[in-house]
């Protein structure tokens, strides 16, 4: 029989040891039912408490660990709970609503957030363009992932979350819609670099727009953040779009991004 | 730097926050601290108001540090606050003699029970044009006078003040035991049931029937006028702007004109309507105040007010368990086509308006094995949207000038099931302006007009924006069908509570 730890996980072979420690200091953790101390900590694993130290804040550096500023004391972080479960997208836009609204006023247009739902985008919110005309809410709608901003933000860089380019069905909207693998694929690996993406009248002729990534911990993206408008509003004769509006764009991504748990 | 802005504090139940405005009403920045809440006794709710006070010498700093300001560039402050919170504080020391008594508090039962027994309700009423209630600060203030060793000797003397939190913080700001000015704005007084509604004075016989004595009240100003000049915190930029928290928001929603209405959507629901210069007369149960006083404008507000609206999703998700956050309610209650059936009430201290049964408590009704937890969440959820369908119905009525469409703020407009189930009960268009801070923007405004940072209230027209609308798409017969139910489920709640005894 095998000596057990006190938390019944000795060491096996062919098993990477810091990562079976942590594993037990996550276990030891989320049954304490309170906040513990280092030494609370190192004494059961029988670890050195340098090496506790150094365990505990790598993972509190990857989010799963919070230590409370005033008594230095660990737990395990709330975000250890959102493992296995997607962000609710109500939560995405209640996070997200003030940032939204403020890049809606900064840049006097329409404001989405577009979360991956199977092969398409569904918007999970929507503000207006701030200019008193008349709108309709396009909250729940869905948009192809292939001919808009948002989707193509997605298909970029939340390749777990949606189909490859190759199992979607490219349907053309416009003379402007990407409808070849080829070129697609090669149009996202420049998305994937430059971390945004944008759309000129692909989906709907005259109308741009151009999205970031929403991301939380760990970086992974849950969502898109876009900028729709009339082509000519958003991009120069070149077909780039404005720096100002680009950086606003940039800046609420982050702001929102902040708030879901993401580090800077 | 040249940037000027208008800085807010909003003085709230749960937390206190300051927020910086740019010329288009823009929000440049926010800092926020919560504060405690003691519960001492079933309907008691506390709050210490230097802790509020210290919060404030705190997130203000704060808020112009995000936004890499000093005091210079701040043209002047407005103050917005949770209406009817009563404190008493020694003049010369600035100490609080007790915990502020909050406006959920209903210690104040007894008060109110012996000013009915004693016949004055009517009184009241014709004078402050509010019928006696625990929710109003002069009830609060002569359960502390009564309660609080040396507050009824220190007030005949002149040694203690009284206000509301907006009182507490201008007196503090301006100097505290050091010259500060005592003050309170119109609308904060129009709650206390202490004000005549038409002088917009303290009304003397209200005085004697509540045994305050005089000379511990705050003198009555306008809403937009320079109070006095901070000594602290934004040493020499002007107190121009004090507002009830509701009325903040009837002035940030830009309601500006008779018949225009909002309802701000937090813990509980207030729906204000503007009614021009006239004082409504009610008869359905709403309260007549003062929408706002700007310069020599004076507007008349009726409100409206639901107790439990987002405290209701509160429960839902702390005391039930059913979800883990506010804002998954719609992702439950999107589970189900419909109620299923199930109503719930949610009287936890009573009906407010336009049914004002004190001693209603909460009922979930309409229980089958078939209702699940989205059935559920959908029930608290149409409980907000009927609440504000009867206080509209109540408004239609009293007012004559019918409401056509509704504004709104507040966390809640975030729920979009939630926007489109009013927009349904209610049969009018529900639109949220861009930037959900109705009442520090309201504030901000207030301040802003007094030191001409804006002109007039066709500027402030022109910074709202609409950025969300909800169109009706419930049909008529299931819209008669489910009102019918609601009220039935209503009718349920009364009687369930032992009326209090006279103090």
């Amino acid at each position: 029989m095998v000596e057990h730890g006190v938390l019944g996980y000795g060491s096996m072979p062919g098993t990477i040891q810091s990562i079976e420690r942590a594993a037990a200091m996550l276990r030891l953790l989320g049954s304490a039912g309170r906040p513990l101390a280092l030494a609370e900590i190192a004494a059961p694993l029988d670890l050195p408490r340098p090496t506790a130290h150094g365990i505990l804040r790598t993972l509190r550096e990857v989010g799963f660990v919070e230590q409370d500023r005033d008594t230095a004391r660990y737990t395990l972080a709330v975000a250890l709970r959102r493992l296995g479960s997607e962000w609710d997208r109500h939560d995405l836009r209640s996070r997200a609503m003030n940032w939204a609204d403020s890049l809606a006023g900064s840049s006097g247009q329409e404001v989405l957030l577009g979360m991956p739902a199977g092969a398409v985008v569904e918007l999970v919110h929507h503000v207006f363009r701030p200019d008193g005309s008349p709108q309709r809410l396009r909250t729940g709608e869905q948009l192809p992932l292939h001919a808009t901003a948002v989707g193509k933000c997605l298909l970029a860089l939340a390749p777990i979350a949606v189909p490859r380019p190759h199992e979607l069905d490219l349907q053309r909207y416009t003379g402007r819609t990407m409808v070849a693998v080829g070129t697609l694929t090669e149009h996202l690996a420049a998305v994937r670099h430059r971390g945004w993406a944008a759309e000129l009248g692909e989906h709907r002729t005259g109308v741009g727009a151009i999205a970031a990534p929403l991301r939380t911990g760990g970086g992974l993206v849950v969502g898109a953040l876009g900028v729709e408008g009339p082509v000519e509003e958003l991009f120069n004769g070149g077909g780039t779009p404005h720096p100002r509006l680009v950086e606003q764009l940039l800046n609420a991504a982050r702001e929102i991004s902040a708030g879901l748990g993401a580090t800077r | 730097m040249s940037e000027r802005v208008v800085a807010a504090i909003d003085q709230g139940t749960t937390s206190t926050r300051c927020l910086l405005f740019n010329p288009a009403g823009r929000m440049v920045a926010v800092a926020q601290r919560e504060h405690r809440q003691y519960y001492p006794r079933s309907g008691w709710v506390e709050h210490d108001a230097e802790e509020i006070w210290r919060n404030v010498t705190r997130i203000v700093p704060a808020a112009l540090r995000s936004a890499g300001l000093g005091p210079e560039n701040i043209v002047a402050l407005g103050i917005a606050n949770q209406r009817e919170t009563t404190v008493i504080w020694d003049r010369h020391t600035g100490t609080p003699l007790a915990r502020a008594i909050t406006w959920q508090d209903t210690r104040s039962e007894g008060v109110v029970a012996r000013l009915v027994e004693d016949g004055r309700a009517d009184l009241v009423t014709q004078l402050c044009g509010l019928p006696p209630a625990t929710y109003f600060a002069g009830p609060r203030l002569r359960w502390l006078l009564d309660h609080v060793p040396g507050a009824r000797a220190g007030a005949d003397a002149g040694d203690v003040l009284f206000g509301t939190m907006e009182s507490w913080l201008v007196w503090w700001l301006t100097g505290g035991p050091d010259g500060g000015r005592h003050i309170t704005d119109v609308t904060n007084a129009s709650r206390t049931m202490l004000m005549d509604l038409r002088s917009r004075e303290w009304a003397p016989p209200l005085l004697d029937a509540l045994a305050v004595p005089a000379r511990m009240l705050p003198e009555i100003r306008s809403n937009a006028e320079v109070y006095g000049t901070c000594t602290t915190v934004l040493p020499g930029v002007p107190v121009a702007g004090a507002l009830g928290d509701q009325h903040a928001a009837l002035v940030g929603q830009a309601c500006f004109a008779a018949g225009e209405a909002k309802c701000t959507y937090g813990t509980g629901a207030f729906l204000l309507m503007n009614t021009g210069p006239r004082i409504a007369r009610t008869t359905h149960g709403l309260l007549p105040t003062v929408g706002y006083v700007l310069g020599d404008e004076v507007r008349y507000a009726l409100e409206g007010s639901i107790a439990v609206t987002g405290s209701l999703v509160q429960w839902f998700r702390d005391a039930l368990g059913m979800i883990s956050t506010a804002a998954q309610i719609e992702t439950l209650a999107a589970s189900v086509p419909d109620n299923g059936g199930c109503y719930i009430v949610p009287a936890f201290s009573g009906l407010y308006a336009p049914r004002w049964h004190p001693e209603a408590r909460g009922v979930m009704v309409g229980l089958t094995s078939y209702i699940t937890r989205g059935h559920l969440a959908r029930a608290v959820l149409e409980a907000t949207g009927w609440q504000t369908r009867e206080v509209v119905d109540a408004m239609n009525a009293d007012s004559g000038l019918p409401v056509t469409r509704l504004k709104v703020d507040g966390g809640m407009t975030a729920n979009h099931l939630l926007m489109q189930f009013v927009a349904d009960v209610l049969d009018v268009p529900v639109e949220r302006p861009l930037g959900s801070e109705a009442v520090s923007l309201g504030a901000a405004y207030a301040a802003g007009l007094a030191v001409g940072y804006w002109s007039d209230l066709e500027v402030l027209r022109g910074n709202w924006h609409r950025a969300a609308a909800w169109e009706p798409a419930m049909d008529p017969e299931g819209r008669r069908r489910e009102r019918e139910n609601w009220s039935r489920a209503v009718d349920r709640s009364y009687g369930w509570a032992p009326p209090p005894a006279p103090e």
